[in-house]
């Protein structure tokens, strides 16, 4: 393994102090105090058209300066799509564009039909009430049965889609074995076989800064200031949904209170730049709240997998086939990538031994609330696919569950069949995972203790597994830019297009710039807002892809900085003999003789008589390479069965990411992660309500998140290979911690109860009915 | 709308500002003083992002109105540091212990760390979970936040080892 000096520091983040003081500033943070407030109107059928607007009311409120509705002449027909994802030339691989800034059409409870300015938010908020809608209704298809079996049935809710059916995916791959199909392997009576079907919740993102943006006009320009996670691909959204040249945008993006995927859909930027062109470019607040932001931005899609599977007496599986429905509501979105991702990631975990494999996504629309990405995007819902199976196999033929699922788990070497790019397990620490894992948790000796326990309370140990792709290289676009240059004083300004969202992407940047340009990181200066009009263009966070790929183009734009502080370290100093070499910010020449700095190389390029010229790099990298990032959670909990309730007691979650950039903000990934899947096991489930659509529990008091009192102590440990592929031998980290906690947990309850859950969260209701069917109560 | 004066006590300082009748403390302070580390996460009490500290009670400002605050004392975060700049105890355990990702729960959350603080007691770390549950934090899984608290409760009422047991 290589040796680094920068890379592997725990050191502190570098906006750390800046969150502690307050002087952080975020999105409502630069609100210039002469601004209008916006305001929408949501409509309040879930099916259906809008017939009429009658705006006479709302606009005699005070402060009322406009109220606009979907049948407004200026307003653009062009529908957009919201995906954050990186634009593509060619049209067969474009985001499906199906939504308008306001609709006729109502899709889906919430579906924004107009929105009032106003000069503060109690008059926006009065003119919303007073606005009358008059609405003809359509019959509600929320369920699965509703949109696909009966499609013909209901008006079409997208024209261009009348059977609802927004991605359909079905990929075999090749029958080894001598068998002729995967079925047949299924069906072979010398194989033991099973089929469970598995359900994963509507989970919600629920940062805690809300959904917000402000606009106003800049000369013939729209500024528009997001709390977005990807602030290039915003201004393209928001130009083409307002039909402008894309160069009339500019983006700004601040820190942001977190986003996991929410802020990765561009949703009401949209809106609110149109709103700024409508009051005269004035300044423009559209800030959702809390209520809004549950049921109207975006959530894990609602996941139903079927699932078959074969395997022998040896721990051996033998084929698996899995069909799988994603209920991505009224818009497309990310839909057509999430079920795929779902339906890849169980395929690609478990994929050692199978003879066969066989696997089926349909993603749909339907009248429930928009679903979009969510951290891990999918795989959390495919994992509990892969790990539910292999919990039930292990328990039912008395193996131990951790040796049957690494004598299944990927092996070194392999190569997804149906990734339409490079996409290869390069290096596999899952072995060392476990057994760290183990040691950790007291496995052996926990499994042991608990055998054959009765009684009211009772005790589990459970593991999870999981793979996860590092970055979309090979599906889409993979870019990223970076520039650099040198202050006066040797010090590096660092401005990367990749985004700080709270995962410590800054922090680690700067490591990574210091690292190959040879000085210390406290001498690297990051810039963490990103400005469209000087920012160089990266796709933003998302899929994990930043330190892997923008972090490579960190390191070919360092190595580009370094060359070029070195060539002018010669021009003043040419008696020595080059190559020259930078440590520490110390230049050496081909001897070891110390040459000079890199402060004196700095101040001579500025102020040189006739040699005056700043230093700097920009430059960027496409990848082509991804890798497997994977690990192990161990999670013991208590049982109380009468009262259905779990208590977590320890959890304990092993990662290879590759090489670790910083341990310390790495090890805050995965205790956030934790908390996120812990909750998607336990308590977290936004409620659709049959009536209408609408969301039932879309506040923080009844959507629970866990609190302080519902974590124990969390315990992040990582297993560090060298990934050849990864610029620093790093691989994906950002996402994966909140992947396998949730399916540890209820191989834990397994273990405890001997009664197997299927439907995530396992809240107490599901725990008490589950029990009571098995006669535990 | 009906404009009032308040007079009270900020980060030390005497203060008069004008306010909306029907303003909450959360707008007057982050909108009128620009104290930007109170933050807006729910409105309603549940997520405790707008937590300061009036008359050394740890409050959430969005159910606070502003009338109410006549003649108080109010603090934020931004009055934690010393005159030169020095990082409160709290503060510092927070960036020491890498409590803080996207930061947005924190300002609010050390506002009621600092109220334990100045308690002077120690608290066992189910102590301090409880006492801190009504903060909300998506990045956390609140881990380090709680070690930062419970570094700090020691370092400033001088208790070592492991709980508070050696107290």
């Amino acid at each position: 393994m290589k040796e680094f000096k920068e890379v592997g520091r725990p050191l502190t983040r570098v906006d750390a102090f800046d969150k502690v003081t307050g002087r952080a500033k975020y999105c409502y943070d630069l609100l210039p105090t002469d601004h209008l407030v916006a305001k929408m109107v949501l409509a309040t059928v879930g099916n259906g058209r809008v017939v009429s607007i009658d705006t006479s009311e709302a606009e005699k409120v005070p402060g009322v300066v406009g109220v606009f509705t979907c049948f407004d002449p200026d307003l653009p027909t062009q529908p957009f799509g919201t995906a954050g994802h990186p634009w593509s030339c060619d049209p067969a691989h474009q985001d499906i564009q199906d939504r308008n800034i306001l609709t006729q059409r109502v899709r889906q409870y919430g579906d924004v039909v107009a929105a009032v300015v106003a000069e503060d938010t109690v008059a926006a908020d009065r003119a919303v009430r007073a606005v009358k809608v008059e609405y003809e209704e359509y019959p509600l298809e929320l369920t699965r049965l509703e949109a696909i079996d009966h499609a013909e049935d209901f008006p079409p809710l997208h024209e261009a889609r009348p059977n609802n059916i927004i991605a359909h995916v079905d990929n075999r791959t090749e029958v080894k074995g001598g068998y002729d199909s995967v079925e047949q392997i299924l069906e072979d009576p010398q194989w033991h076989r099973t089929h469970i079907e598995v359900k994963t919740p509507r989970q919600s993102q629920a940062h805690i800064e809300l959904c917000l943006s402000f606009a106003y006009a800049e000369g013939d320009r729209i500024v528009v200031v997001s709390s977005t996670q990807l602030p290039h691909i915003c201004r393209r959204i928001v130009a083409q949904a307002l039909g402008r040249p894309w160069g009339d945008v500019r983006v700004i993006k601040p820190y942001i209170g977190g986003g996991f995927g929410n802020k990765q859909d561009i949703l009401y930027e949209p809106l609110n730049a149109w709103l700024c062109e409508k009051v005269g470019g004035r300044c423009v607040l559209l800030e959702l709240t809390r209520e809004e932001v549950f049921a109207y931005t975006r959530s894990r899609q609602p996941k139903e997998c079927h699932i078959d599977a074969a395997w022998d007496d040896d721990m051996n599986l033998k084929a698996r086939s899995l069909e799988g429905w994603s209920n991505q509501g009224s818009y497309a979105a990310h839909g057509h990538a999430l079920m795929a991702n779902t339906a890849n990631s169980f395929r690609q975990e478990y994929s050692a031994k199978e003879l066969a494999h066989h696997g089926i996504a349909t993603t749909f629309y339907s009248n429930e609330t928009c679903a979009g990405a969510m951290r891990a995007y999918g795989v959390p819902e495919g994992n509990w696919a892969a790990e539910v199976l292999m919990s039930d196999i292990a328990y039912d033929m008395g193996w131990d569950g951790a040796e049957f699922r690494l004598n299944n788990f990927m092996e070194l070497g392999y190569r997804d069949p149906f990734w339409p790019g490079p996409l290869c397990c390069y290096s596999r620490g899952i072995d060392e995972c476990v057994a760290k894992g183990k040691e950790l948790i007291g496995w052996d000796e926990k499994r042991a203790a608990y055998k054959n326990q009765t009684g009211p309370i009772r005790h589990g140990v459970g593991v999870a597994l999981f793979s996860y792709k590092t970055s979309v290289a090979g599906l889409s676009l993979e870019t990223s830019n970076v520039r650099m240059n040198l202050a006066q004083d040797g010090s590096i300004m660092l401005q990367m297009g990749a985004t700080e969202i709270g995962q410590g992407a800054d922090t680690v940047f700067s490591q990574m710039a210091a690292e190959t340009v040879g000085v210390p990181t406290e001498m690297v200066h990051i810039v963490s807002q990103q400005d469209t009009d000087v920012t160089p263009y990266d796709s933003g966070a998302y899929a994990s892809r930043q330190t892997y790929v923008a972090g490579t183009a960190c390191r070919k734009v360092a190595e580009e900085l370094r060359e070029k502080i070195l060539d002018y370290a010669h021009f003043l100093y040419p008696t020595h003999q080059t190559p020259f070499d930078m440590r520490d910010g110390v230049i050496y020449d081909i001897a070891g003789n110390e040459v000079t700095t890199i402060a004196d190389v700095s101040i001579q390029s500025y102020y040189h008589p006739t040699n005056a010229k700043q230093i700097e790099a920009q430059d960027g990298v496409n990848v082509q390479e991804n890798t497997f990032a994977m690990g192990a959670c161990f999670v013991d909990l208590t049982v109380d069965i009468p009262l259905a309730k779990v208590t977590v007691n320890d959890v304990v979650e092993v990662h290879d990411s590759g090489v670790i950039i910083n341990p310390k903000t790495a090890e805050q990934q995965v205790h956030g992660g934790i908390a996120q899947s812990i909750g998607m096991a336990l308590s977290e489930e936004l409620l659709t309500n049959p009536k209408d659509g609408s969301i039932r529990n879309n506040n923080l008091l009844d959507y629970k998140i866990p609190t302080m009192m519902d974590l124990p102590d969390l315990r992040a440990d990582f297993v560090e290979t060298y990934d050849p592929t990864g610029p620093y031998g790093n691989k994906a980290l950002g996402e994966t911690p909140c992947i396998p906690a949730a399916p540890a947990v209820r191989d834990a309850i397994l273990n405890a109860t001997g009664v197997k859950f299927y439907e995530a969260p396992m809240t107490p209701q599901r725990l008490f009915e589950g029990f009571k069917k098995e006669g535990l109560v | 709308m009906e404009m009032k004066i308040l007079s009270c006590t900020v980060n030390g300082k005497p203060v008069q500002v004008g306010y909306d009748v029907r303003e909450c403390l959360l707008d007057t302070l982050h909108d009128r003083l620009g104290l930007t580390s109170v933050k807006r996460g729910c409105e309603v009490g549940e997520c405790g992002a707008c937590t300061v500290l009036i008359d050394g009670v740890a409050t959430d400002t969005c159910l606070y109105l502003t009338a109410w605050a006549e003649g108080k004392t109010i603090e934020t975060v931004e009055g934690l540091q010393a005159p030169d700049g020095t990082l409160d105890p709290v503060q510092q355990a927070f960036v020491d212990e890498f409590a803080v990702q996207c930061g947005f729960c924190i300002p609010g959350i050390i506002m009621s760390a600092e109220e334990l603080v100045r308690t002077g007691k120690t608290y066992t770390r189910d102590e301090i979970r409880k006492a801190l549950s009504g903060h909300l934090c998506r990045c956390t899984g609140y881990q380090n936040i709680i070690t930062a608290v419970e570094r700090a409760v020691d370092l400033v009422n001088g208790f070592v080892g492991e709980d508070g047991d050696a107290a």
